[in-house]
């Protein structure tokens, strides 16, 4: 067996392979094999180490040296100068976006620093295409322990004990849904791990499965144990390709192994799993809904009870788990409930994946104990907001959850907490806002996803959401009115209290909470027709100072809308009604006479038609003369 | 049992019990929308919100299954304003054509936003516009008027098991319709009309022919005939608010007269005469010489859609006999044609059927026997009371009248051609006197008279046993027509296959009831309806279709015997394989083209 100097990890997660990390990888270990290295540094493809925005990434070990954005043209220099030379090639380390330093050891950087890595600890740190990695990190034993030292029963109560809830949303106890299930009656029974992770933002399932198959199929055989099922699937969406491949060799590899399949460690114990592919809809991550597209129909869910647990998968008792949720499964079987239920918080054990995402230096995945307050997660781990702009609101839980503001800034990120100020913990998705980010925006674009994803089964969901963004619509593009904003507050409420299942259930968080957090940034759309991050088109106007214009042409040679009307030596003047507002004019004057700022209109007469309307029972105020727009500075 | 309080009234129910039934146990009415008793209970409307207490959002309580201590409340303000939002949400998507829609004063949706009190909506804005489809000589699909209730896909799905419907597109953009929104046209929908009657709203409502009729009725070169179909006896009355299932057969023809018909005949001597012929085509069969048994009955044009659609290959066990209605129509041109010296071209045959399939049956290119076309118009039970009312006749004090002569006469075995197993026993009455000289005993046709799922019984004929089954409704033809296919062992010698629910009681063009419980397998008004008939059977002269003068009269002076040349000239037909998806792509309102095509080919009127 050769004795490698060095073991150099490329990242192969989703991130990475779309910054050209295929071609990092290839030309790699082509230099390493034209500079004759080949007997002493190892090149191992590795899952994801969430740092994706700087990819592609690599760890060179021995030295745990991180190198981030690594070009195929970067490669010759790393194997010449790092890895033979035994020198740090310094310009493709990572910088911290706060002291500008750059950071040479993996560990040292602050958004890895700040992590617990229990659920991601062999993402970016094995190879997840070889059983063997996962075997040599303690991967199987959990299985083996089980199947051969506990009782279905003991493995439930370990569960229980370690205080593990549901990582896909709800939060619900997991060792009590397993109990349930075991519990339950009928026969056949099925396990299904739940992989349609459909958060925009969020990758944490993605990068478990691409990082660290072996963990899901081994906590779904410990569930199949554990409440009496031989068979599992998992429920990944097409839309992940690298997972459904990974998962296939992973799957192919255990029952090689003898990992799946017929008499497991030598007992009586068959469990067998199967990928089943979603098409990508939002709702299949319903449990109901994922059971009917599993079953060949259309993904849409059912009013519950019964829960899956009683009348599941063809109508069979049935457990459905998360895929982050499951991949605690091992950890605390192998080193006990009491370890895992010693990290987080009273009522909120173990750690949380989030996916960092908008205005943050660090976006990517990352890994905290329960109850890490929002400030060390946005400003130690994530680097702060760039470009010295201030932090404004955070979203968790995706189009389902709502915004937290600074006040929020200290509260501890754990189940119950987030849901008392009108978010939740979601899958885990956090985007964060700066000034710039206009809230009703915001709302409107969730309000579009979920109206987009809405099944159209029930009535709230499928109409109520589609109002809803009609409202938003017409406020963000300054048609609102007083009476929409009672509207909107009362359509949400309807939506959320009535609807069938969660999607239209929390679709109006986004909403509801902006609406508690930000109500004066909804007045200022409506009454003030000014959107003050100046994000909404619509309330925008660019003009033209004529002091500052020098007639130079180039705005209006420029311009895509042919907005620009001028003549030599005559000051510019923007037709605003012809104006697309792309902003190009404004980034092209040398003379920086271009503004941008609210766009006003004049206040209507009472037109005799809006009179009518308003005896007709219409509403007069939705009536907008569109046209006249006038621009102040 | 399970108990439980419903508005701090406490009860005991059955496990299983929904909230709702609890609820009506109780006397409480909770307003429904989507459900639809045994059939349709998927929560997806939200009318039927109840407060539980424990749980933090309201609970549909059409699906919620009681549980043991449940405190429920149907009728606090906060549920009321509820429903009463999740209502003017679906209102918002609804056009408001209320005054010129069909179902004006007969629409749930209409109902529900009156008992509800809802005067002007809160949230208004874009509304889902889809194009009507006409095409289909027997329904009518507006999808703008859709609700997503989604009855007509459970129905024709889970009880028919034809599955046209389902939901197509998602989220606001969704609705109810064939595969690739196709139009009805183009699909082996049998037309049955089903999905009509559990329709809340008007999204599905039967082509309206009145107007043909009106036009023909004031051509005074026309000499206007109408059949009346067995079941409609039984109730047209209903329309007028008389009770289910009563007979007014005295005041149908009387009101027929006042909407000036020439002549009024009994569509059950069409049924005595598709007695003589299906008998005296099964006796040839059971002797061997005749085409295959099982025979099938073919009077349901639905049930032969759906043999020429899905089961082509047992269409040689289809009796080769027309419906009563075709029959009837034939003889019209050419029988009555003769006696009363009028040239055929100048008579207009309109037939009143429970069924909405008549109508594509009536324009089937084969039905033209008599040299024209043998039925002009078909009108349903609801178009003839909607010609009623306008017309301003006082149904309920009209004076009971006779049929004319001489088609007006029918025997009993013909009324009960409407009620399921009814065809069945009317043939049995008939073929076991001619072989075995005596009557057949009541307490044997018992046997399919029920009302259970697919009923099974055998009779001696001669020195042979024959086995007989009848379905109830098409879903359960299909089961039949499966063990057919399969039988090795020759099981069955004749069976019945109607298509709706029931069969002609529970036909598509009947009385539509915008109620709770309109849809029960248990079939309540199918009942009381089949009853009226029995009732009406029980009264006549004569009960057998050879005993029925009139019939005997038409073999003698123009038809000859049973399955003579002439007979089978005139009275029969052939079935043939059809597409299941003809794939024309007719439904997309402008393909003129392909509508032009289908008229030639005779399915269009």
């Amino acid at each position: 067996m050769p004795h490698y100097r060095h073991h150099v990890l490329v990242c192969q997660g989703t991130g990475c392979l779309s910054s050209g990390s295929t071609g990092v990888l290839k030309s790699l270990e082509a230099e390493i094999k034209a500079q004759g290295l080949n007997d002493q540094v190892r090149v191992v493809k590795s899952g994801c180490f969430g740092f994706c925005m700087q990819g592609p990434v690599m760890i060179v070990y021995p030295e745990g040296v991180f190198y981030t954005k690594v070009h195929p043209a970067d490669v010759p220099e790393i194997v010449g100068k790092h890895l033979k030379g035994g020198q740090t090639v310094e310009r493709l380390l990572f910088r911290d976006p706060v002291t500008k330093q750059p950071v040479e050891e993996f560990g040292d950087i602050q958004f890895f620093k700040g992590q617990k890595r229990l659920v991601l600890q062999n993402c970016g740190s094995i190879n997840p295409e070889n059983i063997e990695e996962y075997i040599a990190k303690d991967g199987y034993f959990a299985l083996a322990k089980v199947l051969t030292h506990m009782t279905p029963e003991q493995v439930i109560d370990e569960v229980k004990k370690s205080g593990l809830r549901g990582r896909g949303g709800g939060g619900f106890p997991t060792g009590r849904k397993w109990e349930f299930a075991r519990k339950a009656l009928g026969e056949p029974k099925y396990v299904i791990c739940n992989a349609d992770e459909g958060d925009p933002g969020a990758f944490m399932d993605r990068s478990i499965l691409e990082g660290d198959p072996h963990a899901v199929l081994e906590a779904m055989c410990i569930a199949g144990y554990a409440v009496g099922a031989k068979q599992g699937y998992v429920y990944v969406r097409a839309e992940y390709p690298v997972a459904v491949k990974r998962l296939e060799i992973a799957i192919e590899q255990a029952r090689t192994k003898g990992l799946l399949g017929k008499k497991l460690f030598g007992t009586d114990f068959y469990f067998n799993i199967e990928i089943r592919l979603g098409a990508g809809a939002f709702v299949c991550g319903e449990e109901t809904s994922l059971i009917r597209s599993i079953q060949g129909l259309r993904g849409e869910p059912r009013p519950r009870p019964p829960f899956p647990a009683a009348e599941g998968l063809w109508g069979k008792p049935t457990l459905i788990n998360n895929v982050e949720t499951l991949a605690n499964i091992p950890h605390i079987i192998r080193n006990g409930s009491k370890a895992f239920a010693a990290i987080g918080t009273e009522r909120s054990k173990g750690t949380k994946v989030f996916a960092l995402a908008g205005k943050i230096h660090n976006t990517g995945l990352i890994e905290v104990p329960m109850g890490t307050t929002l400030r060390e997660v946005i400003f130690n781990l994530g680097g702060g907001i760039p470009e010295g702009k201030k932090f404004k609101a955070a979203q968790t839980g995706g189009p389902s959850g709502g915004c937290l503001t600074e006040e929020h800034l200290d509260i501890s990120l754990e189940y119950d907490t987030l849901l008392e100020v009108g978010s939740m913990m979601g899958s885990g998705g956090l985007i964060v806002m700066d000034e710039d980010s206009c809230m009703v925006d915001v709302a409107r674009f969730y309000l579009e996803f979920t109206r987009d994803e809405s099944c159209g089964k029930c009535t709230p969901c499928r109409i109520g959401t589609k109002r809803m963004l009609e409202i938003l619509t017409r406020i963000t593009e300054g048609k609102g009115t007083d009476k929409d904003l009672t509207d909107l507050e009362e359509l949400a409420q309807v939506v959320k209290e009535d609807s069938l299942c969660g999607l239209g259930v929390s679709a109006p968080n986004p909403v509801l909470s902006t609406l508690r957090y930000f109500r004066h940034e909804y007045e200022a759309h409506i009454f003030a027709k000014h959107c003050p991050a100046g994000v909404c088109k619509e309330l925008q106007a660019y003009a033209i100072d004529p002091e500052m214009c020098k007639a130079c042409g180039i705005c209006r040679r420029e311009c895509p809308s042919q907005a620009i009307k001028g003549a030599p030596k005559e000051p510019h003047v923007i037709e605003t009604e012809k104006c697309s507002q792309c902003g190009l004019c404004l980034s092209k004057c040398p003379f920086k006479a271009i503004k941008r700022g609210p766009r006003t209109r004049p206040t209507a007469p009472a037109a005799p038609d809006a009179l009518i309307a308003g005896r007709a029972g219409g509403s007069p105020e939705r009536i907008h003369p569109d046209s006249n727009q006038s621009i102040v500075h | 049992m399970v108990s439980l309080t419903i508005d701090n009234q406490p009860l005991e129910v059955e496990e299983g019990t929904t909230a709702l039934e609890a609820a009506q146990a109780l006397g409480i009415d909770i307003p429904t929308l989507c459900y639809l008793k045994e059939v349709n209970v998927i929560a997806s409307c939200r009318i039927c919100l109840v407060e539980v207490e424990g749980h933090k959002n309201l609970v549909a309580s059409c699906a919620l299954p009681v549980a043991e201590g449940m405190a429920i409340r149907t009728r606090t303000p906060h549920v009321l304003h509820a429903r009463k939002k999740v209502l003017e949400l679906l209102l918002s998507d609804h056009p408001f054509d209320c005054l010129t829609c069909f179902r004006n004063g007969n629409c749930e949706l209409q109902t529900l936003a009156r008992e509800m009190n809802v005067h002007g909506l809160q949230w208004e804005g874009e509304r889902g516009v889809f194009a009507v489809d006409d095409l289909s000589p027997s329904l009518v699909r507006e999808p703008s008027k859709c609700i997503r209730c989604r009855r007509c896909v459970t129905v024709c799905r889970d009880v028919l098991t034809v599955s046209i419907y389902d939901m197509l597109h998602r989220g606001f953009d969704s609705v109810a319709g064939p595969a690739f929104n196709d139009s009805l046209l183009d699909t082996p929908c049998i037309t049955c009309g089903q999905c009509i009657l559990v329709c809340p709203t008007a999204a599905l409502h039967e082509k309206d022919d009145t107007d043909k009729v009106w036009r023909a009725l004031e051509n005074p070169d026309l000499h206007v005939v109408v059949q009346t179909a067995p079941s409609i006896r039984v109730s047209l009355g209903e329309e007028f608010g008389l009770p289910q299932g009563e007979l007014v057969v005295g005041k149908m023809v009387a009101a027929l007269r006042r909407l000036g018909f020439n002549k009024v005949f009994d569509d059950c001597f069409g049924a005595d005469v598709c007695i003589m012929e299906e008998g005296q085509e099964l006796l040839s069969r059971l002797e061997g010489n005749g085409g295959p048994l099982p025979q099938f009955t073919s009077c349901c044009p639905g049930w032969v859609k759906f043999c020429e659609n899905f089961y082509p290959e047992l269409i040689p066990h289809l009796s080769s006999t027309k419906s009563p209605q075709q029959i009837f129509g034939a003889l019209t041109k050419t029988y009555y044609a003769q006696l009363a010296g009028i040239p055929p071209e100048k008579i207009f045959s309109v037939s009143i059927m429970p069924c909405v399939a008549k109508k594509f049956e009536a324009g089937r290119p084969e039905h033209r026997d008599s040299g024209y076309r043998d039925v002009d118009a078909v009108l349903t039970t609801r178009e003839l009371a909607r010609m009623i009312r306008m017309s301003g006749i006082n149904f309920a004090d009209l004076p009971d009248e006779e049929f004319d002569s001489p088609m007006g006469e029918a025997s009993g075995a013909g009324v009960i051609f409407g009620a399921s197993g009814g065809v069945m026993e009317a043939a049995l009455r008939t073929v076991y006197e001619k072989i075995n000289g005596t009557e057949i005993p009541e307490e044997d046709l018992e046997k399919i008279r029920s009302f259970n799922e697919v009923r099974e019984a055998e009779f001696k004929l001669g020195d042979r046993t024959i086995r007989v089954a009848v379905a109830r409704n098409i879903g359960e033809g299909r089961k039949l027509c499966e063990r057919v296919k399969n039988d090795k062992e020759h099981r069955y010698d004749f069976i019945e296959i109607m298509a709706c629910p029931g069969a002609c009681v529970g036909g598509g063009g009947q009385p539509i009831y915008s109620n709770l419980d309109k849809w029960s397998l248990q079939m309540d008004f199918r009942k009381s309806r089949a009853k009226g008939l029995f009732k009406s059977d029980s009264e006549k002269k004569y009960r057998k279709s050879h005993e029925n003068p009139y019939v005997l009269k038409l073999y003698e002076d123009f038809l000859g015997e049973p399955n003579s040349e002439k007979a089978h000239s005139l009275l029969h037909t052939g079935h043939k394989a059809r597409p299941l998806y003809t794939c024309e792509g007719t439904y997309a309102g402008d393909k003129v083209e392909h509508r032009h095509y289908r008229e030639e080919q005779g399915y269009l009127h």
